[in-house]
């Protein structure tokens, strides 16, 4: 009885060798090494390359954490409102799952196939001084919409671009749930709103968990959406660190600003890691 | 059998392709130009007169281009760099001196655009200009009502929200240092203190901060007044009549990009085959044509049939209005960070 199943282990094994191995190359020549090159950078001097604390220092300068607090503001912000426009859509895409769903959820998926560039600049046209919504509200005589180039458009843009990703996990966490512990829920006498909050929610957790971080995170580093919506007058960190590469060329200042706004995205994951434990399959796809 | 023949059918494949692909006699010349830099049938006239292939690649800032040719991962064989980056890439190391008995046709070039080219590179050892311009105020004249002739109608409170003002270091600090009187260039701090408390001023009223974008907003009238390139403004006019385009009487930033060979160009003789065709009038005529941008070659502007173009101060500005301006030198690597921070703090005021 012993005999094959030691047998069976070890082509286990063999395959999981086999098959593993290209990606834990790719793992470690694109993913480990670039990290510790940021982290070398962040930690040594532009000007000769001492260790040094001082690039990790600069998010303490006025500018740089004034940056990095409206960031902060603004992704919390822009993923506490997708988490409130994603669970109920979640909720009822549910409900609806008989035949629809696969298309239901095509319809949140499709605009993702688009570049997000291209669709940031769509709004950049909708909300302009003279764009669609202005047009439309002139033409109706009601006040016009002063909402590019301020905050309230980047959090707009956010939310828009990183909703799917918010939605999607959540949504297949939830329709994991069995009917049977809704209907065991309200046999023992549960209302509607008890099932909801004692028996959904928890149960939907790691998929709320998955979605936050995923929201959270490009929205923190985002440099596009507040060029393009605002107009350059909103400068969050994700831009700072683009320019130390790009206009004062000062790698290490910029990986050292990097890596500080990763310890924010590793107390994330960490917050992830203690709940998702036994949730699978919560990615995009 | 069959895997034979679905390796044939690779190899054939392989082969057609390879034969659709013309042969060139002269080699390559591998082109880092600017985004929408050139008419492009020039590539093709170039590939076909001189037997050379065109390998043709584009960049949209300076800062983008650099990394690239210090890093010298690729081998560009002719770049077009700004003026200040010429400087910088001079002072690196990383250019070329070029050989003028292959660029006959530098007789075409203004000696007027050569000698201000001197600032950057003395004795024109190292690039040969191509465009040129200036940094202004374009405004819609039905949506003001004076004639503007400075800059301080973009720090004017009459015209909030109507402002856009450009989203460049050297050039929204230079405005602001020009404006106070001061050199484009400085390197005291004190004057950089002063123009970034100028422009915390005049953030409230500025609808944004854009450089590409400009042009498409002035001619969608979103805004009355903008700063923008007078290359782009021309483009601009033919859009929008109502657009006039000054260059404010403090005067302003005058710029030159020029062909350059860095030092590792696996091609160089190829690659001054190319700027001597660049300098071609004929070539250079398309190429203004096209892009819009002030053309350095004065046999180019000769054959410019639109008077109005020929003789238009937004492309040809005078002496007089050029002598106000000032061309960006490449400042010491500390100065040049100390005005990315006082912009930046500018930008991160929230007022």
């Amino acid at each position: 009885m012993s005999k094959p199943k030691g047998r069976l282990a070890a082509y286990n094994r063999r395959v999981r060798y086999l098959l593993s191995t290209p990606y834990v190359l790719w793992s470690i020549g694109f993913i480990v090494l670039p990290l510790f090159m940021i982290l070398y950078y962040g930690m040594t001097s532009h000007d000769g390359g001492g260790f040094t604390f001082e690039n990790l220092k600069l998010i303490w300068s006025p500018t740089n954490r004034s940056t990095l607090i409206l960031s902060i503001q603004l992704s919390v912000i822009s993923t506490a409102l997708c988490l409130l426009i994603a669970y109920p859509l979640a909720l009822a895409l549910r409900a609806l799952r008989l035949k629809s769903n696969g298309f239901v959820i095509l319809l949140f998926m499709l605009p993702m196939w688009m570049n997000f560039l291209l669709r940031t600049i769509a709004w950049q046209n909708i909300l302009e001084k003279n764009g669609i919504i202005n047009t439309v509200l002139g033409a109706i005589g009601l006040p016009k919409l002063n909402i590019i180039n301020t905050p309230t458009a980047i959090v707009l843009g956010m939310v828009y671009d990183f909703l799917p990703f918010m939605i999607i996990p959540i949504y297949n966490v939830l329709s994991k749930i069995d009917d049977n512990v809704i209907q065991a829920a309200s046999d023992l006498g549960a209302n509607y709103f008890q099932i909801l909050f004692r028996v959904i929610l928890p149960l939907s957790k790691p998929g709320v968990i998955s979605g936050l971080t995923m929201v959270f995170v490009p929205s923190l580093t985002t440099f596009v959406i507040s060029d393009i919506l605002g107009g350059g007058k909103v400068l969050l960190i994700g831009k700072v660190i683009e320019q130390k590469f790009k206009m004062t060329n000062d790698w290490n200042a910029g990986c050292g600003l990097s890596l500080v706004l990763m310890v924010f995205i590793f107390i994330c994951m960490a917050v992830v890691q203690k709940y998702d434990k036994d949730a699978e399959g919560t990615g995009v796809w | 059998m069959k895997k034979c023949f679905w390796i044939g059918v690779l190899l054939g494949v392989v082969f057609l392709c390879a034969g659709c692909k013309k042969e060139y006699a002269n080699g390559e010349v591998v082109v880092f130009n600017w985004g929408e830099y050139i008419d492009e049938d020039v590539i093709k006239m170039f590939e076909e007169e001189y037997d050379i292939e065109v390998v043709y690649d584009e960049f949209t800032e300076n800062e983008d281009m650099y990394p690239l040719i210090n890093i010298g991962e690729v081998n560009y064989d002719v770049v077009c760099p700004s003026d200040y980056m010429v400087s910088r890439m001079i002072q690196e190391g990383l250019l070329a001196e070029l050989n003028y008995d292959n660029i006959p046709n530098i007789k075409n070039i203004d000696p007027e655009y050569l000698k201000s080219a001197e600032e950057f590179d003395p004795g024109n050892r190292y690039a040969v200009p191509y465009c040129w311009g200036t940094v202004g105020i374009l405004y819609n004249k039905t949506m003001v009502d004076e004639e503007i002739t400075s800059w301080s109608a973009i720090f004017d409170e009459k015209y909030s929200q109507n402002i856009l003002m450009i989203d460049s270091v050297r050039d929204g600090m230079g405005i602001a240092l020009k404006y106070l009187g001061y050199s484009m260039n400085t390197d005291k701090e004190s004057e950089l203190e002063e123009a970034k408390q100028l422009l915390i001023k005049q953030r409230p009223l500025v609808q944004g901060y854009f450089v590409d974008e400009v042009r498409n907003k002035m001619i969608g009238e979103e805004a009355a007044i903008g700063v923008i390139y007078s290359g782009e403004a021309i483009y601009t006019q033919r859009e929008n009549e109502n657009l006039v385009y000054v260059v404010p009487e403090e005067g302003s930033n005058v710029w030159i990009d020029g062909w350059v060979i860095p030092k590792n160009a696996k091609n160089k003789e190829n690659a001054e085959k190319w700027i001597n065709f660049m300098c071609r009038e004929d070539i250079a005529l398309m190429n203004f044509e096209e892009i819009t941008y002030s053309t350095p070659n004065k046999a180019a502007r000769e054959l410019i049939e639109d008077e109005d173009i020929k003789n238009s101060k937004v492309a040809f500005p005078d002496a007089e209005t050029l002598q106000r301006c000032e061309a960006f030198r490449y400042l010491e690597s500390g100065v040049e960070e100390l005005y990315m921070e006082k912009w930046n703090e500018m930008k991160a005021m929230q007022n």
